[in-house]
Parts: C-alpha cells; sequence; structure tokens
C-alpha cells in the first residue's frame, strides 16, 4: 500500500555502485499490486538496471499512462520525478518532456491496453518521431484494473479467466515498433530476470527509439489454462534468441564466453553490448530478417525473446530538429526573446 | 435609364471581389488594400473563402474607411465580379446606386445587369489573352489587369501600387516589371475608355499613422516567440493552422542560435489535437514554456488533458482560433461559440482561464502574457481568437515590447532552495494565494521530486481517497482561480456622453463593430456605457458596472449567449438584466446588426405615455 511507508534503514553493509549509491536508492514506494504479479518483477528489473548502470536517480523521468502497469513508476526510483499522466497518453506527454530537457534519461512504462488499445497512434507514432526513450510495455494480455477484459495483444483463440474465445487477431507490438523504425527493439519475460535486466540497460544507454515489449502474467486474470500470456505458457514457449551483457566500461569483454559464439555491439555513446548467440542464424541487425523470424516463430506458437533488432547509430528526433544542445527549459528571456529593436523592425516591414 | 443616382462618396465605401478560390486572386486583391493604406486611408479587408482548395467560389472584401471603422459594414458599394457562379448573388447584393465591375470580354444578356447600378464592363480576358499567351500567366496578369482598372476608376495614384509591388519582387525585377506592365495595361484601358474616376473615390489622407496590418494568428504566434515558447505541438486545422506556420517562420528567423545555427525551439506536427496537447503538457511539466494552437474540433479533443492541467497544475497554453461549430460546422466561418466550452473544458469541476484579445495587437500581447499566467498559475490559459482577427489583415497599433521585462516563471522551487531546508509540498498552499510550488524533474538528487498524477493527492502529492484530503485540494484550486483573476487582463469601460440607466458588453472581434456602433446608436438618441471584457474569470469590475445599470446588453457572435450564461453562472447576476444581442450566422458581426438590434430594443422601451396615445 503505497500509504504504508516504507522503512527507511538498511543494512549498512549494502553494496554500492559507481556513484556510491545502494540498490535501495533506486526503490520506490510499496507495490499496491497483486501479490506475484509479473509487473512487480519488472519492477524490480528497473531498479537493477539503474543501480548496476550507476545513473543518478533523479535524473530518470518516468511517465506512464494509466492501468496497472502504469502505477509501477511509483515503486522504482522514488527520488526521480513521475507523471501518471492520461490512458494511452504516455507517449506524446514523454515527447513534450524529452523536447524541453534532452538531458534527462526518459522512461515510459506502459501496458497492452494502454499502448495497443486506446494509445495505438501515441505509441506508434512515438517510435515514428525516433523519441529517445526506453518504452517499456508490461503485457498481459488482459485489463486488469477493470476486471479481465481482453487487451488487444490477446492471442486469438486464447480463453478469458471466465472461458471466452478471443476471436478478434492480436497485435504484435514488436513487430509494428520493427515495422515504423525503432532502433532498440526487444521482447523479454517478467519471469526471466537475468534476460530483462541487461536489456534494459541496453536500452537505456540506447540514444533513440528503444521499445522492450515485456510479457508479465496477470496473475488475477490471465495466468490459467488456455492463456497465452500465464507464466507456464510463456515459459513452455519462450523461444530465446540471444543473452545480453552490458559492458559501459572500456575494460575487456570477459572470456566466459564461448568462442564464435559472441557478437560486440558499440553503441554510440560508447557502451558495449555483448551478445551471446543462443540461434545461431539470428541477426538483430537485419530488420526485415527479425520481421520475417518473428512472423514465422509466431505462427508455430512461439514467443521470440531478446534484442530482436538493434541500431547502434541511431538517431533521435532532437537530431532530426537540429535543436541546441542546452535543454530548452534552461533558456531565458536572453536566448529567447528577440527584443524590441527586432520588433521595430518587424512593425516597419508591415506598413 | 436609372432613376438612382450613383454612390458618391471619398474613403468610405465597400468593394467585394467575388473569385474562384485557387485562381491567384488574393494577392491582387491584398495589393488593392495595401495600397489604399498607402494613401493613408484605413482598409478592413475580410477573406470570405470556402472550405476548398480550388474551384468554389470565394470573397474578398475591403472597407474604405476614412473614419477607421474596422469592423465589417455589410452591404457592397462596388463589386468586381469575376466568378460566374456567384453572378446572380453577387449582383444582387449591391447596394442600390453602386456598381459592378465585370470581364466585359463575351457579351451579358442586359436581364443580368441591374437599372439601378452602374455597370463597368472591362474586356479582362481579350486584353489578357492578347498579351500573354502562357495559361497561368493570363490567370494570374489578368488579376493584376482589374486592380489596375480599379486604380483608374477609384483614382488610385498608381506610383504608390509600383512602389507595393516594388516591396513585393524585391531582388525580382522581372516579375516586377511585368506586373507594374499589367497594372498599367489595365489602367490605361480604364483610362481611355472609361469615365474615370467614379462617384466612389480614394483621396490622400493620413489616418493610418503608425498602425501595422497584420493577421491575429501571425501576431499571436509572434506573442509565443517573444513570450518564451520553446515547444509547439499542433495539428492542422482552419483556422488556426498558420498560428503554427508563423511561428515556425518567426522561428526559423529569430530562435536560432547565432553561433551552431542550433534551433532554440522544437516544433511538432502532431499525429492529432490528443498528442499535440500531451506534448505541451509534457514540455511544461518538464520546466518549458509550450503552446498549441487549435479550433473548436480540437478543444474537444483535448479536454481530457486540460483537465489533467486543471488538476495536477501543469501550465499549457491552447491559442483557439474559433470557427463556426458545433461539430465540423462551418469551418471557414466566424463565431466566439467555445466561450462555455473552454471556460469548463473537462469532466469533473474545473473553470480555466480565458484571454479575449481584440485585434493583432492584443493577441501579441495577450499571446506573450499567456506564458507567463500559465506558469504563474499552474494551469491552462486559453487564448481565444476566431476566425476573423486570426486569418484577416487587420489595421493595428504597433506591437510592443520592453526589453526590461522578465518572464514571470511562477512558484518553483529551486536545488538551492531545497537544500536550505525549505519544506515542499507539491500541492501545499504556503502563500495563502491557491498556488503551490513545483519542482522540474532532475532538480536534486534527494529532495523535492514528486509522482504527478491525475489521481486525488494529499498536499505532498501522496495518492489519498480521503475525502477531506480531495474536498481541501477543490478549495485550494477555487482559491486559486480567485487569485488568477486580478492577474489577468482587465476589463475596459468607456462611458457614454450622457448618464444613462443602459450597458454593454462584449469581447473579442467584437469590438471594431461595437465601436462603431455606439456611435450610430449616439446619433438615433442611445446613450450607451459599454465594458469590453478581456479575460475570464471575470474581474469585479463587471459585477459593479451590471449593478450600475438598469440592463445591460451582452454582444457576442454565438447562438446561445455563452459569455452571458458565464456571467450569471459566475456572477450570480439575475438573467433578467443582461439582454442577449447575438449574430451567428458565420459572417462577423457588423455596427449596423448591433445598432439596430439594440436601437430597436431601446425604442421599445420609450413608453408612450396612455393620454399621448388617445390623443
Amino acid at each position: 500500500m503505497t500509504y504504508i511507508a516504507k522503512p527507511k534503514f538498511h543494512h549498512p553493509g549494502l553494496k554500492k555502485n559507481e556513484l556510491g549509491y545502494t540498490h535501495r536508492d533506486y526503490e520506490g514506494k510499496i507495490s499496491t499490486l497483486c501479490a506475484g504479479c509479473g509487473h512487480d518483477s519488472i519492477t524490480a528489473s528497473i531498479i537493477e538496471a539503474c543501480y548496476e548502470l550507476s545513473i543518478e536517480p533523479h535524473r530518470v523521468a518516468k511517465i506512464s499512462g494509466i492501468g496497472c502497469s502504469s502505477k509501477t513508476p511509483d515503486y522504482f526510483l522514488g527520488n526521480s520525478h513521475g507523471f501518471n499522466s492520461v490512458h494511452g497518453r504516455m507517449p506524446s506527454v514523454l515527447t513534450g518532456a524529452n523536447l524541453a530537457n534532452r538531458d534527462l534519461i526518459y522512461l515510459g512504462v506502459s501496458g497492452d491496453g494502454d499502448s495497443a488499445s486506446i494509445g495505438f497512434g501515441q505509441f506508434a507514432h512515438s517510435i515514428r518521431r525516433a523519441v529517445n526513450m526506453t518504452y517499456i510495455v508490461e503485457n498481459n494480455g488482459v485489463y486488469g484494473l477493470t476486471k479481465g477484459q481482453f487487451s488487444a495483444t490477446a492471442d486469438r483463440g486464447s480463453k478469458s479467466k471466465k472461458g471466452v474465445t478471443n476471436t478478434d487477431n492480436a497485435i504484435d507490438l514488436v513487430a509494428i515498433a520493427l515495422q515504423l523504425g525503432a532502433t532498440f527493439v526487444a521482447r523479454s519475460f517478467s519471469g526471466d530476470k537475468t534476460q530483462l535486466v541487461p536489456l534494459i540497460a541496453a536500452a537505456i544507454r540506447h540514444k533513440g527509439a528503444s521499445f522492450i515489449d515485456v510479457i508479465s502474467p496477470c496473475i488475477a486474470f490471465n495466468n490459467h489454462a488456455g492463456s497465452t500470456k500465464s507464466f507456464d505458457y510463456v515459459r513452455e514457449h519462450n523461444d530465446a534468441v540471444n543473452r545480453l551483457d552490458v559492458l559501459v566500461g572500456r575494460e575487456p569483454i570477459s572470456v566466459d564466453y564461448a568462442p564464435g559464439t559472441v557478437q560486440v555491439v558499440e553503441q554510440h555513446d560508447g557502451s558495449r553490448l555483448a551478445l551471446r548467440k543462443l540461434d545461431a542464424d539470428y541477426d538483430p541487425h537485419d530488420r526485415l530478417g527479425a520481421m520475417t523470424f518473428l512472423q514465422k516463430h509466431a505462427a508455430k506458437g512461439q514467443i521470440v525473446t531478446g534484442l530482436l533488432y538493434v541500431d547502434p547509430d541511431a538517431e533521435d528526433l532532437h537530431t532530426h530538429l537540429d535543436t541546441v544542445e542546452t535543454p530548452l527549459n534552461t533558456l531565458d528571456e536572453q536566448a529567447l526573446c528577440p527584443g524590441s529593436a527586432v520588433l521595430d523592425k518587424i512593425n516597419a516591414s508591415l506598413r | 435609364m436609372s432613376v438612382q443616382s450613383p454612390i458618391s462618396s471619398v474613403n468610405d465605401f465597400v468593394v467585394r471581389f467575388a473569385n474562384v478560390n485557387g485562381s491567384g486572386s488574393a494577392s491582387a486583391n491584398e495589393l488593392f488594400a495595401r495600397s489604399i493604406l498607402r494613401h493613408g486611408v484605413p482598409v478592413s479587408p475580410r477573406n470570405i473563402f470556402p472550405s476548398n482548395i480550388q474551384g468554389l467560389p470565394t470573397w474578398y472584401e475591403v472597407r474604405v474607411t476614412e473614419d477607421g471603422h474596422l469592423g465589417a459594414r455589410g452591404g457592397v458599394d462596388m463589386m468586381v465580379a469575376m466568378n460566374p457562379q456567384t453572378w446572380d448573388k453577387d449582383v444582387a447584393s449591391i447596394e442600390p446606386g453602386g456598381y459592378l465591375f465585370y470581364d466585359s470580354t463575351k457579351p451579358m444578356p442586359t436581364s443580368k445587369f441591374r437599372e439601378d447600378i452602374t455597370v463597368i464592363g472591362v474586356p479582362l480576358t481579350a486584353i489578357t489573352n492578347s498579351t500573354y499567351t502562357d495559361p497561368r500567366q493570363r490567370q494570374l496578369f489578368k488579376n493584376i489587369i482589374y486592380l489596375g482598372a480599379l486604380c483608374a476608376l477609384l483614382d488610385l495614384d498608381p506610383k504608390l501600387v509600383e512602389q507595393l509591388i516594388g516591396e513585393q519582387y524585391k531582388g525580382k525585377e522581372k516579375l516586377l516589371s511585368s506586373n507594374v506592365h499589367a497594372l498599367h495595361l489595365g489602367r490605361d484601358w480604364a483610362l481611355q475608355n472609361l469615365k474615370c474616376p467614379l462617384g466612389l473615390r480614394v483621396k490622400k489622407s493620413d489616418k493610418v499613422g503608425d498602425r501595422i496590418f497584420i493577421e491575429g494568428n501571425s501576431a499571436a504566434a509572434l506573442g509565443a516567440v517573444y513570450g518564451g515558447a520553446t515547444v509547439c505541438a499542433w495539428y492542422p486545422i482552419t483556422p488556426s493552422s498558420s498560428v503554427a506556420e508563423a511561428f515556425t517562420s518567426h522561428c526559423k528567423k529569430y530562435r536560432h542560435d547565432p553561433e551552431t545555427g542550433k534551433a532554440k525551439y522544437a516544433i511538432v506536427q502532431g499525429e492529432d489535437e490528443l498528442a499535440s496537447i500531451g506534448i505541451v503538457i509534457g514540455a511544461s511539466w518538464n520546466g518549458a514554456r509550450a503552446f498549441t494552437a487549435t479550433s473548436g474540433p480540437g478543444i474537444s479533443l483535448m479536454t481530457e488533458f486540460i483537465g489533467l492541467s486543471y488538476f495536477a497544475e501543469i501550465p499549457a497554453v491552447i491559442m483557439n482560433i474559433q470557427r463556426a461549430g458545433p461539430s465540423t460546422g462551418m469551418p471557414t466561418r466566424t463565431q466566439q461559440c467555445d466561450v462555455i466550452a473552454c471556460a469548463y473544458a473537462s469532466h469533473g469541476d474545473t473553470k480555466h482561464v480565458l484571454l479575449f484579445p481584440e485585434d493583432p495587437a492584443e493577441a501579441f500581447e495577450f499571446a506573450a502574457a499567456a506564458f507567463d499566467l500559465a506558469e504563474r498559475l499552474q494551469t491552462t490559459i486559453f487564448l481565444m481568437l476566431d476566425l476573423d482577427i486570426g486569418m484577416n489583415h487587420r489595421l493595428c497599433r504597433p506591437l510592443k515590447w520592453d526589453d526590461a521585462k522578465q518572464y514571470d516563471r511562477g512558484k518553483v522551487m529551486t536545488a538551492e532552495m531545497l537544500e536550505e531546508g525549505r519544506d515542499f509540498g507539491r500541492y501545499l498552499d504556503v502563500d495563502g494565494d491557491g498556488i503551490p510550488y513545483r519542482t522540474y524533474p532532475g532538480t536534486h538528487p534527494t529532495k523535492g521530486s514528486y509522482f504527478t498524477r491525475g489521481t486525488s493527492r494529499d498536499r505532498y502529492a501522496r495518492y489519498s481517497e480521503e475525502g477531506a484530503v480531495y474536498a481541501d485540494n477543490m478549495q485550494r484550486l477555487v482559491r486559486k482561480f480567485e487569485t488568477a483573476q486580478d492577474m489577468v487582463p482587465r476589463p475596459l469601460q468607456a462611458n457614454a456622453a450622457k448618464p444613462t440607466k443602459y450597458g454593454v458588453l462584449y469581447f473579442g472581434s467584437t469590438s471594431p463593430a461595437m465601436d462603431e456602433a455606439i456611435g450610430i446608436l449616439e446619433a438615433r438618441g442611445h446613450q450607451l456605457d459599454r465594458m469590453r471584457i478581456r479575460a475570464f474569470p471575470f474581474h469585479s469590475s463587471v459585477a459593479s458596472f451590471i449593478a450600475d445599470h438598469d440592463f445591460v446588453y451582452v454582444v457576442e457572435q454565438n447562438r446561445d449567449a455563452q459569455l452571458r450564461q458565464l456571467i450569471v453562472n459566475e456572477n450570480g447576476i439575475d438573467p433578467v438584466r443582461l439582454v442577449p444581442i447575438l449574430h451567428y450566422d458565420g459572417t462577423p458581426i457588423t455596427a449596423r446588426f448591433i445598432a439596430n438590434a439594440i436601437g430597436d430594443h431601446q425604442d421599445h422601451l420609450k413608453v408612450t405615455p396612455l393620454r399621448k396615445a388617445v390623443t
């Protein structure tokens, strides 16, 4: 319950990251979601990723829409500003925030109802515009807060808790993100933190539109037989194409990898992604190949996870708008107002 | 022969051009209006155009007015009938004794004319075709040729027109000389073949002064540049699109870093109005000055976000260039029909600040002020223009800016203030004015962060569904709105020459017509005190003005007397004391309309004593 204060004390020997922050510094309020909810694991993964990246917690802006997933920004990064906005409209709010101050890290948290139904348009257009953000969809295929209606990502033929079969086709947000030009696209599973944490870390370091679809079972309304978003179903059908390690410094790559199994991707900010290939044929630099691969595996009922596509030389909206390096929200009268002499000239031209 | 003698008037008449949309007539017609201004004679032009790109009828009306009456007058003294589609209606609309100017290349049956008007035929097509071969040139220069003929007929100084053409085509010598040539083709033909000048004439005067000629949308966009807006998100919709387009072109001129050439602004064309306002809210939340421009349908779409802005207290500036509603309504016609929609936009209990500029000069000032108000009050500020102000060139006083002026960024708690140990409650009313402090994201590592939400929360931004906590917050928002009353532009009052029991309230684009109507009413013996409302919430002087009069007319351009409703609702005024004067056919309100409506009402008030009536 959010009104129950989380105790502030912690073990004195708690490990610290490079900036001297402990894990606790990245935590937020106590979750009000159901016990066992997949979303809480994603919250934990976000905390872990931010801790490992040694991000200053207050330099992150957490923005969400409405729904169970959109509540979660209250449960991590308690020293960051959060914005639980309007249903389906996180992408536009995040876009505006990003335009105002390009120096913060933007974390957009949304759900499948928020992004695939009411906010499908905003999801699409924020990706199209290449907003520099990490866009996470906590995807459970169901409306939790309103008690179990299908969402637009629910697979055709899957069954609701009440036994109703879904006859509508599902929207695959990963496929859409690929088509619309997202420069970092991943899918993961809330039950697989070892896969998810580095994906979030890599997405945060990526300068461009990063999208992660995280299948996150709803323990209350979508974890039964007949669901394709239950823990059991996802575990059985998970086809991970790679495993990722994020290397921030210049330290040499760990020798643990078997030769020929690792692909190193250097991102624009100098961070490196070490990709351990699980599927020898999968190439995360091939957008078209990724789309085909996804479709083929989806047809077989498999859920493809991992880093599906990355363009290390991505551009973002600020590049396209050619905005000044200084955040727009810090510009003052001197920088913004052309002054009375210019206005006199304008007046003269209007006579 | 006509028994009606032709209208004779110097510097006081209305010329209307009937054209086909997309024929290139707009620039020639605007040149005509500007030429008259160069004679020192005020003009008030209006575009009457369809929701169409090419083919449908369009009109351009120029009121020539030595006395400076900038409202629409009504009636046409001279019709330049260039559109066969609307011929009959155009001819019928000419005032008795007026003039019809037409292309006489093809003979017209006499039944197509009227006996009580003067018909002036100029073989425009014949002149054009004998001079030009290229079809597009023929089209464009025909417009300049009729302008030349009008020059002779109305006694315009051709040098002043040439000077304007010279300014327009500066550096494009070929275009310049060919336009001047076309001008003289028309003028010479008229001088040789027609009796020039007519009874309608332009005579040099000195009534323009230092005034400028600008569209309200462009002025509002310039106000946004001067007011420090850095983020603009918009979705195309008539009649507001030219605000964002003007902002773009002003920014290109005045907002690039001289050293790096980089942009000190960000403009995004959203996928719809929801995204546009979302971007504005996100940017303002993060400490940038942001705005959107839209019209009625866009306001309808934005209302959920407007409620969020009100309740979560996030600044936003929305420029609403009103057009006739409801639904798609008449997209290219003017109205003041979104007063209620904007004042109370959103579900739940909300109230929003509205600013009502009367002309482009005020649109500039209020646009700049809107950003100060939005950040000071941490809420949405509506700049309520309409098509009549927004999309027409209007003569107005020069734009002014005080270089000593600093932006009011409102109550923002900085890292230093937090370090000092200041108590930060995002919704805590520390000063008693209902306005809390806010922090920008990323301010301090451990202090001052909060969770913004549209759900109910306590003074420290903690989620709460406690009734008392909710009510406390809602009461504070009322207090904040009361604070706004003294911050927004005050109403302007002008009293009649003699004491009177009657008053009139009006706002926005009604202003020039109202000023003119007062004169007409005075001549009819009706004295009226007047007050121009410039903002909502209403200043206390509005209530006193009403209290000081037996009753007050409320003049507005919508069907439902929306401003009157708002006054009744917000000030608890007895509705009987407010007499609605309503104009809502999509054309701009005229002095004639106001004077007739108020005059008739006043005449009915004059009770004839019974004894007098029977004798």
